[in-house]
């Protein structure tokens, strides 16, 4: 009786098809409970890393909610790569088709910012800029300066209190209220740290990591907000160590 | 021009551990009777970081055994080419002292299943398996050692002992082995067989680290024992009479605590690692 790795593996996932006939005990016997020692460590394994990678989400569903959800998820989506530090992806869009879920609108943009928490603490390390390298521009070729960020900087956009719901829940953060608020994530050394952004802050931001020389994004973020400060904006850019080059447009 | 020789020629006979970040700081001030530090390759494929950082600096002061867990080199499928060359990757710029895979499965149909999955000891699979081993050889371009499971269960299609299909495979692809001592335990246990048979059968002197680690208690559908590899408590007495009875046929090795989930705080660690240093002093050289 041969039991290939296509039947192991649809048995694995999949706990009401039968379990390979071929796997035995010591005696010939049927594996029975022996074979759902894998069914079981591939799920709790896979759980498990879910919940490492998205901790917010774990808590904002409690344990024996994330665990069953985990469960769909996993064996709908197993990893595609044996890099767990990747493993999860698909989960806020999961998250965001998930039924019983609906009433929980955030919850996919929570895991889309723990996603890229993720990926930014597994950038690559590129150092930034001296914090007074633009004062070797003449002020009058300030405008036309071009930035580049590191590897580390990932943005977000949402209608939902992110940040305010990662901070409440990871970081002691008060209670959120109902707004939309975008993301800046920025690493100084090994730690990500996302910042809640203004929506003037948020177009600017947008613009200068398109390519978008520092006058135009500029004026990008003052259409986007009347309130918005430039100065605040490139304060927290360089205290997170986010620009890696400055260069001059043509 | 890359330094081809790595930092550390050998693993020294003395205890590992296999390196966990929340022992960063007690590894880098005082390892005590920690000689080399064992990491799993596929938390290192990151492009920088935290993690890389750390290696960077500990690969300076410790000997490090890079442990692949991501490889399937039993798998039915052709290895994955781009897992393939993030190994070499890893393995070019670390320059580590050894590398070390499992004999089982864990990729099928593109789906990784994130634990070792059991092989039949056949024909084709001997076949199969030392293909792949002289594929990631030629790959990373050094020996491998290639690792012993913990076994659940049984297929009935086997044909080979394990210590025999090791020993072929060894033999076929010039590999070297890595006995995992708890996995033998573990093994013999639920299939009720004799764990110093399996020693005794084992080829000991293609042997270059030795594992250990602790297990969980279950029973199977007739009411009898069954480990499970779990990695997260002590090594149980049993195991280290095991390995007592290893070393004296093996002589010293490189010996690795494995614990990976409850990680416990240093000094417990570090009692395990004490303990198989006792076990390496009463050794016969």
């Amino acid at each position: 009786m041969i039991v290939s790795q296509t039947e192991f593996r649809g048995a694995l996932l999949d706990g009401a098809r039968d379990r390979p006939l071929g796997l035995v005990d010591d005696k010939g016997r049927a594996a029975g409970r022996r074979f759902d020692v894998y069914r079981n460590n591939v799920a709790v394994s896979l759980t498990d890393a879910l919940a490492t990678g998205f901790p917010t989400i774990a808590k904002l569903l409690g344990e024996e909610n994330f665990k069953a959800i985990a469960g769909v998820f996993l064996r709908q989506s197993p990893p595609a790569s044996p890099l767990m530090m990747h493993y999860g992806a698909g989960f806020p869009e999961f998250l965001a088709d998930f039924a019983p879920l609906q009433h929980l609108g955030y919850l996919a943009d929570v895991a889309r910012l723990e996603l890229a928490l993720r990926r930014s603490y597994h950038a690559a390390d590129v150092p930034p800029i001296a914090p007074d390298a633009l004062a070797a521009f003449a002020p009058e070729q300030l405008g036309s300066v071009i930035m580049t960020f590191a590897p580390a900087v990932e943005t977000l956009q949402s209608p939902w209190p992110i940040h305010a719901i990662w901070a409440f829940n990871m970081a002691d953060g008060p209670k959120p209220d109902a707004i939309a608020q975008d993301v800046l994530i920025t690493r100084t050394e090994f730690d990500p740290k996302p910042h809640a952004l203004s929506a003037g802050s948020f177009a600017c931001l947008t613009a200068l990591m398109a390519g978008a020389p520092l006058g135009d994004a500029a004026a990008k973020g003052a259409e986007a907000a009347q309130d918005f400060d430039f100065g605040a904006l490139l304060a927290l850019l360089l205290a997170g160590n986010a620009v890696t080059s400055l260069t001059l447009t043509e | 021009m890359l330094d081809e020789t790595p930092h550390f020629a050998n693993l020294p006979n003395r205890p590992g551990v296999g390196y966990k970040p929340q022992h960063y700081s007690a590894l880098t001030t005082d390892p005590g009777d920690v000689g080399w530090l064992e990491i799993h390759a596929e938390n290192y494929m990151s492009s920088g970081g935290r993690p890389l950082a750390q290696l960077r600096h500990l690969c300076e002061r410790f000997p490090i055994s890079v442990h692949g867990v991501g490889l399937s080199i039993g798998g039915e499928g052709p290895l994955d080419p781009e897992h393939l060359s993030r190994l070499k990757h890893l393995v070019g710029w670390l320059n580590p002292t050894v590398f070390s895979e499992h004999l089982a499965w864990s990729t099928h149909d593109g789906a990784f299943l994130n634990d070792l999955l059991p092989l039949p000891y056949t024909q084709a699979t001997l076949t199969r398996v030392s293909d792949h081993i002289d594929q990631l050889q030629n790959t990373i371009g050094r020996q491998m050692m290639l690792e012993n499971p913990s076994s659940y269960l049984a297929f009935s299609e086997s044909t080979w002992s394990e210590p025999d299909f090791l020993r072929e495979l060894a033999n076929r692809t010039g590999c070297g082995l890595l006995l995992d001592v708890n996995n033998v335990f573990v093994s013999a246990t639920n299939l009720h067989t004799d764990p110093k048979d399996y020693i005794d059968a084992y080829p000991l002197d293609k042997v270059g680290e030795i594992h250990l680690g602790g297990h969980d208690e279950d029973q199977d559908d007739h009411g009898r024992p069954l480990l499970i590899d779990s990695h997260g408590k002590a090594v149980v007495d049993p195991v280290w009479a095991l390995l007592d009875h290893t070393l004296a046929l093996s002589g010293p090795r490189p010996i690795l605590i494995e614990w990976d989930n409850d990680v416990p705080d240093w000094p417990v660690l570090h009692a395990e690692a004490a303990r198989a240093s006792q076990a390496l002093a009463e050794v016969p050289a």
